[in-house]
C-alpha cells in the first residue's frame, strides 16, 4: 500500500483540490514502493517518453544509448534510415546489449556469448547454434525470430524522438496535444545540429524537478540572474498553459514587455531584483531576436522525462533519467540550427552560460531539489500546499500560477496513485 | 618567493631555459589553484590576460569537437562577472573545493606562449563534512608574458567527471 496516513488522504477528493489547492504526500518523493510502481505505471506504461533527438543519430548504424526512467534503451538508425528504440538487454541471459554511450556499427553484438542483433532488434546471430563437431548447440526447434531484442513503439516529432512500452498509448501528436505540438514544432521548425551534452546528478526525487519545470512562479524569486537582468519576470507578458489532458506544460514569457518602472516596483523589497548588480562585459545578454512572436523564453514540459527549452538564443532538452526515490541524472543536449551562421554559433555558445549545471540561471534548481528532499525525508506524514494561481490545475494567461503543478499531480495520481491505495 | 627581475617586453619564450618556463608554468597552475581553494575569487580573474579564453568543458563534448562548455568566459570580464554573481546571484550548496595537481608538462613553447597539460582532482566539502571527488580532468594552458607577469590566455579544464554533482558555481 503506498498510503499509509489514513482517513485523511482517503477524503481528499478532486473537488477538494479545486477548492482549497493540491496537497501532495511527501512520501511520493522518498518511498520505495512509489518509485517501483511508476517505472511499472508511468515510464513503461501508457506514456511516450523522449530518447533522443534524431541529429544525434543521423547516419546509418548511428545508435545511442539512454533510459527510461531506469530501463536502459538503445535508439538505432537501419541502413534505410529508419529509427529503431529496443530494450537495451540481451534475449539470451540479459546482459547489456549497447554498452557505449552512442557509437556506429552494422549490428549490435552483445560481448557475453556475442548474440548478434540487427539494428532493428531481430536476432541475426548464435554462436554455436548447431554446436561443435556435432555436439552441443541449441534445440532443435529454436528459432531466431523468437528472440529479438524487446522493440518498443517509436516516434519522432520534428526531430525529436519518443518511444513506448505501451501498445495503447495514443500516438504520439495526440499524446501530446495539439497545443504543445504547435509549440515542439515552433522550436524545431528546421534541421537543428548538436553543440554538446551537459549531465548533472541531483539528489532528490525527479518528481520535484517535474514540479520546478511547471512551475513560473519561482522562477523570479530563486533566480536573481533572471530578474534582475530581466530575462524573466512574472511581471512579463505570458502564460502557462497545458494540453487537454493537463500532462504537459507550457510556460512562455516575453522579455520585450519588461516596464523597469513597474518591475521595480513590484519587486522591490526582493533579493532577486538587484539593480546594483550591473555586468562588466555585458556580451552574455547580446542576443539576437530569433522568433517573430517575440516569445524570449518556452519551458515545455512533456509527461513525463523531457523539458524542451528556448532560453534567449539557448536551445536544449532536458531529459530526466530516475536513479531510484532520492536522485536522478538531468541530461542536457544543446543544439542550433543546421543553418546557423558563425555569429550564431558564437551566441549560443556564449549563451550557454546561462544553462545547464553552471548555468547563471538554471544551477539553482538543483539546490532547490535537493533542499526540499532533505527537509521533506525525515517526516513522511505530511504534506505540500500547492494554490498560488487559485488552486486548480488551470491554464493561466500570467506567469503567478502553479497550476500545471497541479495538472502534473493530477495525472501522477490516475496513474499511480496516492490517494487511494495500491493493490 | 624571489621573482626575477621584470622582462622588458616583448619576451621570446623560446629563449627563456626550460627550468624557468617550468618554474613559471608550476608557479601560476598552482596559484591558480590556491586562490579558488582559499575563497580568494576575486583575485582570481587577475590571473588572466583582459582578452582571455576560460572554458570548463565536458570530455565527452571536448573529444567530439563540440564547442559546449559547462563554463565558457572570453573575457577577463566574464571571468569577473562570474565571480560576482556567485557571490550575489547563485544559491547552491555550502561547499569549499580542495585541488590536487599533477606535475606539469610543457607541450610547446613559441616566442609568445607556453602550452603546458596539468592533471587535476578537485574534492569538494560541503557543510555535512565529508570531501568526495567532485571533477576531475585536464588542465590545456596557453601561458604568455604580459604587463610584467606570466598570465593564462587560455584555460581549458577539460574534464572526465561529467555527471556534475548537483550544480557547479565555482570555477575549476
Amino acid at each position: 500500500m503506498l498510503n499509509n496516513h489514513g482517513a485523511a488522504d482517503a477524503s481528499a477528493t478532486a473537488s477538494e483540490h479545486d477548492r482549497i489547492g493540491c496537497r501532495v504526500p511527501y512520501s511520493v518523493f522518498t518511498d520505495e514502493a512509489y518509485y517501483k510502481a511508476e517505472q511499472e505505471r508511468l515510464f513503461r506504461g501508457p506514456t511516450w517518453n523522449f530518447v533522443a533527438l534524431e541529429a544525434e543519430v543521423p547516419e546509418p548504424g548511428d545508435y545511442k544509448a539512454t533510459f527510461i526512467g531506469d530501463t536502459p534503451v538503445v535508439v538505432t538508425r537501419d541502413k534505410d534510415g529508419g529509427l529503431h528504440v529496443v530494450l537495451n538487454r540481451c534475449a539470451h541471459r540479459g546482459a547489456m546489449v549497447c554498452r557505449e554511450r552512442r557509437g556506429n556499427a552494422p549490428h549490435l553484438e552483445c560481448v557475453y556469448h556475442q548474440w548478434a542483433y540487427d539494428l532493428n532488434g531481430d536476432l541475426i546471430g548464435v554462436p554455436f547454434r548447431r554446436g561443435i563437431k556435432g555436439q552441443g548447440g541449441m534445440p532443435a526447434d529454436f528459432a531466431l525470430k523468437d528472440h529479438g531484442l524487446v522493440k518498443l513503439r517509436v516516434e519522432s516529432l520534428n526531430g525529436l524522438v519518443f518511444a513506448t512500452f505501451s501498445e495503447e498509448v495514443e500516438p504520439l501528436r495526440d499524446y501530446l496535444g495539439p497545443l504543445i505540438t504547435e509549440h515542439v514544432e515552433r522550436i524545431m521548425c528546421r534541421p537543428v545540429k548538436i553543440l554538446g551534452n551537459q549531465r548533472q546528478f541531483i539528489h532528490g526525487n525527479w518528481k520535484l524537478y517535474a514540479e520546478n519545470t511547471r512551475d513560473p512562479y519561482h522562477a523570479s524569486l530563486l533566480h536573481l540572474f533572471h530578474n534582475t537582468f530581466g530575462l524573466y519576470r512574472s511581471t512579463q507578458t505570458g502564460k502557462c498553459v497545458m494540453d487537454e489532458n493537463k500532462r504537459h506544460s507550457l510556460l512562455f514569457s516575453m522579455a520585450g514587455s519588461n516596464d523597469a518602472e513597474r518591475d521595480s516596483q513590484v519587486y522591490q523589497e526582493s533579493r532577486s531584483f538587484d539593480t546594483s548588480f550591473t555586468l562588466k562585459d555585458p556580451s552574455l545578454l547580446a542576443g539576437r531576436s530569433e522568433f517573430p512572436d517575440g516569445i524570449t523564453l518556452v519551458i515545455l514540459a512533456l509527461y513525463p522525462n523531457l523539458i524542451l527549452q528556448q532560453i534567449s538564443n539557448t536551445l536544449a532538452v532536458r531529459q530526466i533519467v530516475t536513479r531510484g526515490p532520492d536522485s536522478f541524472e538531468l541530461v542536457w543536449t544543446q543544439f542550433g540550427y543546421a543553418d546557423d551562421d558563425p555569429e550564431m554559433d558564437a551566441i549560443r555558445l556564449k549563451q550557454s552560460n546561462l544553462i545547464g549545471p553552471a548555468g547563471v540561471i538554471s544551477m539553482e534548481d538543483g539546490e532547490a531539489v535537493e533542499i526540499v528532499q532533505q527537509a521533506v525525508t525525515p517526516d513522511r506524514g505530511a504534506k505540500s500546499y500547492i494554490a498560488m494561481g487559485g488552486g486548480g490545475a488551470d491554464d493561466a494567461d500570467h506567469l503567478v500560477t502553479e497550476g500545471a503543478i497541479i495538472g502534473f499531480w493530477q495525472n501522477y495520481r490516475k496513474m499511480v496513485g496516492f490517494e487511494e491505495a495500491l493493490p | 618567493m624571489i621573482r626575477p627581475a621584470v622582462k622588458p617586453e616583448p619576451v621570446d619564450l623560446t629563449t627563456l631555459p626550460r627550468a624557468e618556463l617550468m618554474r613559471e608554468v608550476t608557479d601560476l597552475v598552482a596559484l591558480h589553484a590556491e586562490l579558488i581553494d582559499d575563497d580568494r575569487l576575486e583575485e582570481w580573474p587577475d590571473l588572466f590576460t583582459e582578452e582571455c579564453l576560460y572554458s570548463v568543458i565536458p570530455r565527452e563534448n571536448a573529444d567530439r569537437g563540440l564547442p559546449v562548455a559547462t563554463i565558457f568566459c572570453d573575457s577577463r570580464g566574464m571571468l569577473v562577472d562570474r565571480v560576482v554573481s556567485l557571490r550575489r546571484a547563485n544559491i547552491f550548496p555550502v561547499h569549499n573545493y580542495r585541488h590536487i595537481i599533477s606535475t606539469s608538462r610543457i607541450h610547446g613553447v613559441t616566442p609568445e606562449a607556453v602550452t603546458a597539460h596539468t592533471n587535476y582532482v578537485v574534492l569538494q566539502t560541503r557543510n555535512i563534512g565529508q570531501s568526495f571527488v567532485y571533477n576531475t580532468g585536464k588542465y590545456v594552458d596557453e601561458i604568455v608574458y604580459s604587463s610584467g607577469r606570466f598570465l593564462f590566455r587560455s584555460k581549458k579544464a577539460i574534464f572526465d567527471t561529467d555527471l556534475v554533482d548537483t550544480l557547479m558555481v565555482r570555477p575549476i
